[in-house]
């Protein structure tokens, strides 16, 4: 018989067939084929979100009582997060373990069991299988076998743990404690936002974006192509790469904050640098009602611009008193849906609440300075076509993945590359 | 106010957005209006927020200023469908009335797709001249789902 088959060691654990070219060392380059592949998604889904990660399931405020669920997700897996009666958040696959069948069907709601709609098998707040209907038959006749044990079948329950208000789970036994997992500084900068307040979500909106998640990972961690991209940004002094700020880049790699604070010395120093470039940003463009602008400094740091990412999918911004989560789930190769929560806090004022409804304008869907990012990945989905032997370069701001003052730096771009071949391999 | 007056400004603002004509765009609204685009769960919970979120005709001219001068989208138009407005009883802040609507996204490549279904809630008043502006335009989308983004508006 002739041997077709390629020599094991050219195909990389998970894939289907050989890459189109081996991905080169070092964290510079991209393989466009990593964005393209069916079994490099389904690869993903093993080894990143069912991985070695912590995933964010939902805002512990929208499960506030006792009873309270939020059906939500893990990569793309549905999932069920809980509050049970003895205060604790529990996470278990949305998934009935008779026939797969959904259990909960709404987003969000409240209940003190759940019956899987299909033969009404229900389960307590926990995840545990509590009732099969018919269990012992009808008039003796049918029934389930002696030897079944409701104990024995359960869907699969995930690690759950709450930071600051947000609710992560995990479907590994051995990823290390949240804390751990983000680090020192990711922790102090959620804290940063959300410490000791009590969060109000203020809007919930899904924007279907068309293209592979990770290319909208790459573009949230990406700090240099905010004010090249992004004109609103620039010409409002709220994001100029000469601004006070940085990038710090965890450990890992995959978590990152890039922050800006308004600094009025450096501003007029660099003033001309963006005239000498002669780059698009530069405009006459100024708005005839600036209040979307006069946000408070509610923090009181001065820091204009928040974007912090957890690994995989996990995104925490604030853009003045813009404040939202944002969720990244994969629909397949070249779909993603990201999904906004916007929110305040319980004691906001309401001048502030109004500036948050205000400044809403710049993100989501129709933001001022997120509208860009809804359809560059598709530029690049759409670019790559035919290329799946080719890479992208990440060469600026050198070849590493570490934190940095400068904000002209791909640094938080090879971060979620590192982190991503550490997961999956590749 | 006249329903047939009504149906003459939605009829002159769909036109106005699907003509590409966006400069003319803020001039249905008064000074002060309201316009906000939301979803039908965002508005059945009481929340706030919207996709785009205007207290003010200057900020809608922003709107448009900002998607000439500053953002990048691919070139695309809308084809508004409106259905009939239902009326309630003038009250002193004006006249109150929902319209549902269909909106159809055709992109530069041709393709044509159903963008956004929903309901136009609004309260209208008559300016000096006696013609009907938008004192308030909430646009509750059906879906909660927006394709790629949202550049012009609903």
């Amino acid at each position: 018989m002739p041997d077709h088959n390629p020599p094991a060691a050219a195909l990389p654990p998970g894939l289907a067939a050989p890459p189109e070219v081996p991905w080169p060392e070092g964290l510079t380059r991209v393989p466009y084929w990593v964005f393209q592949r069916e079994d490099v998604a389904a690869l993903e889904q093993t080894q990143v979100f069912r991985g070695e990660t912590w995933n964010y399931l939902c805002l512990e405020a929208e499960i506030a009582n006792p009873g309270d669920y939020r059906a939500t997700t893990l990569g793309g897996v549905p999932i069920l997060a809980v509050r049970d009666h003895d205060g604790e958040i529990y996470a278990f696959e949305n998934r009935c373990v008779h026939r797969g069948a959904l259990i909960a069907l709404e987003d969000f709601g409240h209940a003190r069991e759940f019956t899987c709609v299909y033969h009404a098998w229900s389960y307590d707040l926990q995840g545990n299988l509590k009732g099969v209907a018919f269990k012992d038959g009808i008039n003796g006749q049918g029934g389930m076998p002696e030897c079944f044990r409701m104990s024995e079948h359960s869907p699969r329950k995930l690690r759950t743990a709450v930071v600051h208000g947000l609710v992560f789970a995990s479907a590994s036994d051995t990823v290390p404690p949240i804390e751990e997992y983000l680090g020192d500084e990711i922790m102090e900068r959620i804290g940063r936002v959300l410490g000791g307040r009590e969060v109000e979500v203020i809007g919930r909106f899904t924007q279907e974006l068309p293209n592979n998640w990770k290319l909208y990972v790459e573009n949230l961690r990406d700090s240099y192509h905010a004010s090249l991209l992004h004109l609103f940004f620039t010409t409002f002094e709220l994001n100029k790469l000469n601004m006070k700020g940085g990038l710090i880049v965890s450990e890992s790699g995959g978590n990152h904050v890039s922050y800006s604070a308004i600094d009025r010395e450096a501003e007029a120093k660099a003033a001309n640098d963006y005239a000498a470039q002669n780059i698009r940003s530069e405009s006459d463009y100024r708005l005839k009602d600036p209040s979307v602008l006069e946000g408070e400094d509610e923090f009181g740091d001065g820091v204009t611009l928040q974007i912090l990412s957890v690994f995989p999918g996990f995104v925490l911004q604030q853009i003045q008193n813009a404040l939202a989560i944002r969720q990244v789930v994969p629909r397949g190769v070249g779909r993603t849906d990201l999904h906004w929560t916007y929110f305040g806090f319980k004691d906001d004022s309401p001048a502030l609440r109004k500036m948050r409804l205000k400044q809403g304008n710049l993100v989501g869907p129709a933001g001022y300075v997120s509208m860009e990012d809804g359809c560059v990945g598709g530029f690049v989905q759409r670019g790559v076509v035919g290329a799946s032997d080719r890479h992208a370069v990440l060469e600026m701001g050198g070849t590493d993945a570490a934190s940095t003052r400068t904000r002209a730096t791909e640094a938080s771009v090879r971060g979620f590359w590192k982190a991503y071949r550490a997961c999956t391999g590749l | 106010m006249r329903i047939t007056e009504i149906m003459a400004a939605q009829a002159r603002y769909a036109r106005c957005i699907d003509t590409d004509a966006l400069e003319a765009w803020p001039d249905f609204f008064t000074e002060d209006c309201l316009y906000r685009i939301t979803t039908a769960e965002n508005h059945r919970l009481g929340y706030a927020a919207g996709i785009i979120w205007a207290d003010s005709r200057g900020m809608l001219e922003d709107r448009v200023a900002a998607l000439r001068e500053a953002n990048i989208y691919e070139r695309h138009s809308y084809r508004h469908v409106l259905g009939l407005p239902l009326l309630e009883e003038e009250g002193p802040e004006g006249v109150r009335s929902e319209t549902p609507f269909l909106v159809a996204r055709i992109m530069r490549d041709g393709a044509t797709d159903l963008f956004a279904t929903g309901r136009y809630l609004d309260l209208w008043r008559m300016d000096e001249a006696g013609a009907p502006k938008l004192a308030e335009r909430l646009v509750v989308c059906d879906s909660s789902r927006t394709d790629t983004l949202l550049a012009l508006p609903l």
